[in-house]
């Protein structure tokens, strides 16, 4: 695989020798001597901080040398002399989030390696290590050891850990930003506690592209040792950017469409734009849009330009063609997800196409980056909005790159379901003091504020269960010794922890297969084919037979399926039907909205808009008003027999179905019978039978005290008691806390009876336990995570007697976007009756033989 | 055929709906127990009392409200109906050990809603024993107006039977929705009940284990909801 991860340094000659290389041992100054470089002030920085043994964050642009900098320190270290070992000899700990990356920096270290001859062995460990080189790995480690997050979780579990991290001295951190702020960072932070534990003197490096708030990240790498009173934060490197990047917005000759993110308008002007650069790099948001987007451009491929597809649904060796073909630079374009987001460098590519609104600013800032990977050179970017709204938003993002403002990273309380696995964990490789290991996690970030009353409870579940019924005392996983220390009631405990690591709970998904044999014959006489890659059970649930779809890039017929593989022929319909992908949609910073709002404000501002945009706004002036930079519009309009009220809080699509969800509630309750909703990245909109508008005419509904924030009090609860959202996020915390058992492969158990039955326990816990320590963590995790709670709550806190309602007689020009996503989008929490009703509805019509 | 036709529908209030097995009428109810007016009997299969205290048995915590929750469900339908005799068509419990891990206050809610009234347990796979301390008449099955209530459903096309232990479920796309909910299957001339315990699982009734019961058609299908009983159309069901 040619794929890179550049390690390099700069040209000699392209920066005076300020710094003295006298840090610089010999042989390492010889190296950059012969490949022509001069080592980067950055990378000197880190060998001084790395000699105070201060933990570091090194924040660089892409192509800044970021990986040799971190490593530096380490690979001065390791060939100087030897240095008395008191463990197995495993001195430098390299993290990434992705085992791609993490194989590809093993890749390219091997150069300097080699180069100066340095007696260093580096090895990888991933999921997909062998079970042989994993055990050896434990007893004879390399110097350098690149692997993930569950890896460490797994590795600090084993009794032996202690002799295998007593020599450890490093612990490199990369690509950060995208790892600390979620349930693996938290496992992550935990670990590095740990492993602080085993080798007191470990320094941490962290490198990270360029973040709003890098004190975050600091405080993550640095060990907080006064949890109450002071923050510890690690010293921080920046690399200021490059040059910056040269973003244009599309300006295609169709008309921009209402609706949809498609962007099939100016298809043409992106393939124009593909002919004219060396390799270009279609981003998208979602792999349905992927699918479209590539089949789109293969429609009107009339130069049979070599364009390829790489999304997470693609078998691995399918995606693995793609990248090869990247890095040999035998393709012009691939169209990708985030797949393609952090770090490996697979190609030399040019330009960057992005399809739809990018959605945050950092987001567009990393994929931009994606092109050209030298300093001194801008990137080129292409911008596609798919709608109206999104050349508002691309914009704002494309405004928030020149100003080179990032989004907020959100700074979060480390999950409980994740302490719980790591607790387990911790059992496992040896006996503890609860004592002891309450104050090793307060080190990590995100536990610092951690009670000891929530550290006891989470303690509890792990040995009993944590029931207000104390049933199962003599169950229990954790049994105390004679000095109060907990150890693991039996081995199997350790079997089960080890099979249950990690924190990432997929939806189950079903390979797809390509079959040989006859079209239309029975399932079982089929022969099963090539693997083309993996969908989630639930689009699968819903395709009738002999349905066609595009995956691949191909367009299929859905065959059957047998066990749990989806089986499919080639077809070639030409309307297939498309994957509807759940994945990869992310809903609009904060930081962007707030451009967004801004721009709505201020005509002036329109006139970088096209044509059709800045008359829309216009008309929407004329018609009705804009929505102010701080306060909150509200139309309301009869339409088709109904009553329309649209509110435009531009606070992203899941606070907003969170917000239309309650807001039916409670109009339900004022009797205006609100019959259904949907909601977009900007606005939402709720139809009723009743009259809204006469209702606020005559004071009957009051829409301050509807849009109180007391919402997100009872209301809330009600309703996330029964939404099928909440099963989820209970599903995911059960799995990731062990209360239930993740699936293997040859253990024959469909992820629909796991469903079935954490719904099941989800239902007996609300009654009869509500304040179950695992339900207050899936609580936290849709509060953050599908419902925006915080973001849905900082909005209602500063609309308060800021709501400008306007009544109309019709639709408003910036309601028609939102009010063409009517149907097509379909909305959480449906109560299944409704389903159940209709479809015994059907039965009593054939009854009756209508 | 005429006699899978549901003879009524109501379906704002669903809560339950007539079934007739071989001309007898009954009610099924939401819950997942059948009502048997004639009789004044309540008949539930398949409880599995005790599921959640097995698993913690094996190092898996499921929460131990099992037992308190079925029974909670079932003395809202023995209310519901004011039966007088309840029947428990097997797998009561969910293991032979279940009986000595059950916590006091649910034995005794068991023990009161036996109060008054008929309590028979028939015995099924999971539980060939039922323990004294359960209180009860403990048979292996019975014969009530020619209709025979056992636990395992008899092979072939017989008639005349109500049966569980299969834990039927179905499941159905509507819109592109799709919900899977346990379900009461029948014929008109037989019946397999759904489980009623808080934690029992399901079976696809179109599963093979229903085939030699039903045939391949000729099912009658009722599923359960949050807020009623539903009949279904067979063409709607789909495999898992």
């Amino acid at each position: 695989m040619a794929a890179r991860r550049r390690i390099e340094a700069k040209p000699n000659g392209a920066e005076a020798a300020a710094h003295s290389p006298a840090r610089l041992p010999q042989v390492f100054a010889d190296w950059f001597a012969r490949r022509g470089w001069q080592p980067r002030p950055h990378q000197l920085a880190l060998l001084d901080t790395a000699l105070t043994r201060r933990s570091t964050l090194l924040i660089a642009p892409t192509g800044a040398g970021k990986t040799l900098a971190g490593f530096l320190p380490s690979l001065v270290a390791l060939s100087a002399a030897k240095r008395a070992k008191k463990g197995a000899g495993l001195r430098v700990l390299y993290i990434s989030p992705l085992k791609a990356l993490a194989a590809d920096v093993a890749r390219n270290l091997e150069t300097p390696i080699a180069e100066m001859g340095l007696k260093i062995r580096t090895e990888t460990r991933t999921g997909d290590t062998t079970v042989a080189k994993k055990a050896r790995q434990r007893s004879h480690p390399p110097h350098i050891l690149l692997t993930t997050p569950e890896q460490v979780a797994l590795l600090i579990s084993h009794p032996d850990a202690y002799y295998l991290f007593a020599d450890l001295d490093t612990i490199i951190l990369d690509e950060l930003h995208a790892l600390a702020a979620s349930k693996r960072g938290d496992l992550l932070a935990l670990g590095i506690a740990r492993l602080r534990q085993f080798a007191p003197d470990v320094m941490t490096i962290g490198l990270s592209a360029t973040v709003a708030r890098p004190t975050e990240l600091r405080a993550y790498l640095a060990a907080q040792t006064m949890p109450e009173t002071q923050l510890e934060l690690a010293d921080l490197i920046t690399v200021e950017g490059g040059a910056k990047p040269d973003i244009k917005i599309l300006n295609a000759a169709a008309d921009i469409p209402w609706s949809g993110h498609t962007a099939r308008y100016a298809m043409r002007e992106v393939y124009d734009a593909i002919r004219s650069s060396r390799l270009a790099l279609i981003f998208v948001n979602t792999r349905m849009q992927a699918e479209y987007v590539f089949q789109e451009l293969w429609r009107g491929n009339d130069d049979n330009l070599p364009i390829g597809l790489h999304h997470g649904s693609l078998d691995a060796a399918q995606r693995k063609k793609v990248e090869a073909a990247m890095a040999a630079g035998t393709l012009r374009a691939v169209v990708a997800t985030s797949t393609l987001d952090l770090g490996i460098d697979w190609g030399d590519i040019d330009l960057v196409i992005h399809i739809g609104a990018p959605k945050g600013a950092s987001r567009l800032l990393q994929r931009i980056g994606r092109a050209n990977h030298r300093l001194d050179e801008p990137s080129r970017a292409l911008l596609v909005p798919g709608n109206r709204f999104e050349v508002l938003e691309c914009r704002a993002a494309l405004q928030a790159a020149e100003a080179g403002a990032q989004d907020a990273m959100l700074s979060r309380t480390g999950a409980l379901d994740v302490l719980a696995q790591h607790i387990l964990g911790m059992a496992c490789h040896a006996p503890f003091h609860p004592n002891d290991l309450f104050a090793e996690v307060r080190a990590a970030l995100p536990y610092a504020g951690l009670t000891r009353t929530l550290f006891d409870r989470t303690i509890d579940f792990v040995s009993t269960g944590g029931y207000a019924l104390r049933a199962y005392e003599r169950f229990a996983k954790l049994r105390p010794d004679i000095d109060g220390r907990l150890r693991i009631s039996n081995a199997k405990v350790a079997q089960q922890y080890r099979l249950n690591a990690g924190t990432i709970v997929d939806t189950p998904m079903l390979k797809v297969r390509l079959i040989s044999g006859k079209r239309g014959a029975k399932i079982s006489a089929l022969q099963g084919g090539r693997v083309l890659g993996e969908v989630d059970e639930s689009f699968v649930e819903q395709m009738p037979p002999r349905a066609t779809f595009v995956f691949a890039g191909e367009v299929l017929r859905f065959e059957g399926l047998r066990e749990t593989e989806v089986y499919v022929s080639r077809a070639t319909a030409s309307d297939p039907m498309i994957p509807s992908y759940g994945g990869g949609r992310f809903p609009m910073s904060t930081h962007l909205a707030e451009r967004v709002r801004l721009m709505l404000s201020d005509p002036s501002s329109w006139s970088a808009l096209p044509d059709e945009v800045a008359g829309w706004l216009e008309l929407q002036g004329q018609q009705s008003i804009l929505p102010g930079a701080s306060d909150v519009l509200i139309e309301s309009f009869p339409r088709q027999g109904r009553h329309f009220m649209v509110v435009y809080p531009f606070e992203g699509r899941l606070a907003h179905q969170t917000l239309a969800m309650l807001l039916t509630r409670r109009m339900d309750r004022a009797g205006l019978e609100p019959l259904g909703f949907v909601a977009n990245d900007y606005a939402l909109s709720i139809w009723c039978r009743g009259d809204i508008q006469a209702a606020i005419a005559a004071d009957r509904v009051n829409l301050g005290q509807l849009f109180e924030q007391d919402m997100l009090g009872d209301d809330l609860d009600a309703w996330l008691a029964e939404s099928s959202l909440m099963k989820r996020t209970f599903r995911h915390a059960a799995v990731i806390a062990g209360l239930i058992e993740r699936r293997h492969p040859g253990k024959v158990k469909s992820g629909r009876q796991v469903t079935m039955s954490t719904d099941l326990i989800y239902d007996v816990l609300r009654r009869h336990d509500p304040g179950h320590l695992l339900l207050e963590a899936a609580w936290a995790d849709a509060a953050t995570g599908m419902l925006d709670i915080a973001r849905l709550g900082e909005f209602l806190a500063r609309i308060r007697g800021r709501i400008r309602h306007q009544p109309l007689t019709c639709v408003s020009p910036l309601s028609v976007p939102v009010l063409l996503e009517i149907g097509r989008e379909k909305v959480y929490g449906q109560a299944q009756d409704s389903i159940l009703r209709d479809a015994a509805d059907i039965l009593i019509r054939e009854a009756s033989g209508a | 055929m005429s006699s899978l036709r549901p003879e009524r529908f109501n379906l704002n209030d669903a809560r339950d709906q007539p079934v007739s097995i071989c001309g007898k009428a009954f009610r099924a109810h939401m819950s997942g127990a059948l009502y048997w007016p004639a009789e004044k009997a309540l008949i539930v299969s398949d409880l599995h009392l005790e599921k959640g205290s097995h698993f913690a048995a094996r190092g898996q915590m499921l929460p131990p409200y099992d037992t308190r929750e079925t029974l909670r469900k079932l003395a809202d339908v023995i209310d519901t109906y004011d039966a007088a005799t309840v029947i428990a068509l097997g797998d009561s419990l969910h293991d032979a050990r279940a009986a000595e891990r059950i916590d006091g206050a649910d034995l005794a809610t068991l023990r009161i809603l036996q109060d008054d009234r008929e309590w028979i347990w028939v015995t099924g796979n999971h539980d060939p024993m039922i323990a004294p301390i359960l209180g009860g008449t403990v048979l292996p099955s019975l014969s009530v107006e020619g209709i025979r209530l056992c636990h395992e459903p008899s092979i072939g096309a017989v008639t005349h039977e109500i049966a569980g232990h299969l834990h039927p479920a179905a499941r159905l796309v509507v819109h592109g929705t799709s919900l899977r909910r346990p379900c009461f299957v029948g014929n008109g001339l037989r019946l397999v009940m759904p489980a009623f315990g808080a934690f029992a699982g399901g079976l696809n009734i179109l599963d093979t284990a229903f085939e030699p019961l039903f045939g391949c058609d000729g099912m009658a299908v009722w599923m359960l909801g949050q807020e009623g009983l539903y009949p279904v159309a067979t063409r709607l069901l789909r495999e898992d």
